[in-house]
């Protein structure tokens, strides 16, 4: 019986669910869903490789190509965080359903060979400092 | 007659597989034998392998419902065994938000344990309470329940004053809805029914099987890990909550109660929040020992943790509450009858993942 005045309200006042999916809520601005590169800025240096927990990034150096597989990403952002030229970012919306499994392929322009030895020296570094 | 009625894995109480080998005679429960290890994932051994910065996204793996809490216990420890001096805002956000899951996941078992007496519209009113805790969460760190927000030597998000004013707003609507559902919680005639007087636990018994968190309180124990002062609830003040009758009931109430406290507590780390870095850089690896104690929902978690100065843990050990609190219950179940064992098994309020890790 005590119950009883919550569910009069609850009769009265509006549906507290949403007809999803034809009616979604705005995302929030802090929201982190799924992951892309833009790879044409991307220096390829695998940073998000190494300190993904996850383990779902590959970075092939050589041929320019950028993996991630977002049924073993946690949604975490430290990849986010992790990349020095901020070419990593997290949409604010969901994927949506499929019926195939569709991972995350990204083919870029690996990076000159000038730059490439700047690149080495940066990353000696960064394990040196690790 | 004796005879053994199997209860679990599988069981529409229960949200995760723990079993029970039932002795009952005449509907009348004599004795109960658990079994656990249906969800065994081997976490602890994962530090072999990742290093210790990546441990953190696995520790909060550990438990889905009080991820924050358990990392933030293993950051503590880190930075114990490093000598890392926390900025106090990181501090303050870590109880923030700390006390934000321990909100919803005290909601989340007050909608579980209403179901489990079979007060199914309750149940949809305490999930619907906890929607507003899980969008605080969303919109202040991008996740709704492993919200990832803890690193060794502080926090990764900040709250800005909007922001700040914006959860003071939603915590208005929070409370009023956990006040809504007091009546019907505490003072209904069937839900009085179904718990007064069941699984009762004395003091003594609680303190002897080495009872934790509100399970203890409900047994009239001022035992909360939360007194020892850790991040910020030196400075904010904190007394536990304490129930003297030791029965179903009481676990309930002292829930209740601590999911008020925990909106207070969240005020009061907002109005003193500092100012400040929310992290400091840290260099080096970890080396030594180091044993933490933290307060979850279900009560106290024990973190150990070996390092050897390489970017691996040596070892690392978790006791989680809900082992402690499995042979309390097995001392509250003989003499209860068989329909109130599922009642008593959400009394203790089961975190079986976490158990098993």
């Amino acid at each position: 019986m005590k119950m009883s005045s919550n569910v009069i309200k609850n009769f009265l006042s509006k549906s507290s669910t949403r007809l999803y999916p034809f009616e979604v809520r705005d995302p929030f601005d802090a929201c982190r869903y799924e992951l892309y590169n833009d790879i044409e800025e991307c220096i390829f240096c695998g940073n998000c490789q190494r300190t993904c927990p996850s383990q779902c990034i590959t970075v092939d150096k050589t041929s320019g190509v950028w993996d991630c597989d977002p049924f073993a990403c946690v949604y975490c952002s430290i990849c986010v965080e992790a990349c020095p030229v901020h070419c990593l970012h997290q949409k604010k919306t969901h994927r949506e359903p499929a019926t195939e499994r569709q991972m995350i392929h990204m083919q870029g322009t690996p990076p000159q060979p000038k730059k490439k030895a700047k690149k080495t020296q940066k990353d000696d570094n960064h394990e040196s400092n690790a | 007659m004796k005879t053994i009625v199997p209860f679990g894995p599988q069981h529409p109480v229960l949200p995760e597989p723990i079993h029970l080998n039932l002795e009952v005679e005449n509907e009348i429960v004599t004795g109960a034998i658990p079994a656990i290890g249906y969800v065994h994932r081997g976490l602890e051994k994962l530090c072999e392998i990742r290093d210790f910065n990546q441990m953190i996204q696995v520790c909060e793996r550990v438990c889905g419902i009080c991820s924050a809490i358990h990392a933030q216990c293993y950051c503590q420890c880190i930075e114990e065994m490093m000598g890392v001096e926390v900025p106090d805002r990181a501090r303050y956000l870590r109880t923030i938000w700390g006390e934000l899951h321990r909100m919803h996941s005290h909601l989340l078992w007050l909608g579980l344990f209403a179901d489990s007496f079979g007060f199914e519209s309750l149940f949809m009113q305490c999930w619907k309470i906890r929607e507003k805790v899980m969008d605080i969460m969303e919109a202040t760190t991008g996740n709704r329940v492993v919200i990832s927000v803890n690193i060794v030597g502080g926090v990764r998000r900040n709250l800005d004053p909007e922001q700040i004013r914006w959860v003071l707003s939603e915590l208005k609507f929070v409370e009023e809805g956990v006040k809504s559902v007091e009546a019907a919680l505490l003072e209904d005639y069937t839900v009085k029914r179904r718990l007064k007087g069941k699984g009762v636990l004395t003091k003594e018994d609680a303190l002897l099987l080495g009872a934790a968190g509100p399970t203890l309180r409900g047994s009239n124990v001022a035992q909360d890990m939360r007194q020892l002062g850790y991040a910020a609830y030196g400075e904010i003040g904190f007394e536990p909550v304490v129930e003297p009758d030791g029965d179903s009931y009481s676990r309930n109430k002292v829930r209740f109660r601590e999911t008020l406290q925990s909106i207070e507590l969240v005020r009061r780390a907002i109005d003193k929040l500092p100012e400040g870095d929310i992290s400091v850089k840290v260099k080096g690896r970890p080396e030594g020992e180091v044993y933490h104690r933290v307060e979850q929902p279900r009560g106290e978690c024990v973190y150990y943790l070996r390092g050897n100065g390489s970017k691996n843990l040596e070892r690392l050990r978790i006791r989680t509450p809900t082992f402690a609190n499995i042979p309390p219950l097995l001392t509250m179940l003989p003499g209860s009858e068989l329909a109130d064992v599922p009642v008593l098994i959400l009394s203790i309020d089961p975190c079986v993942s976490c158990t098993e890790r």
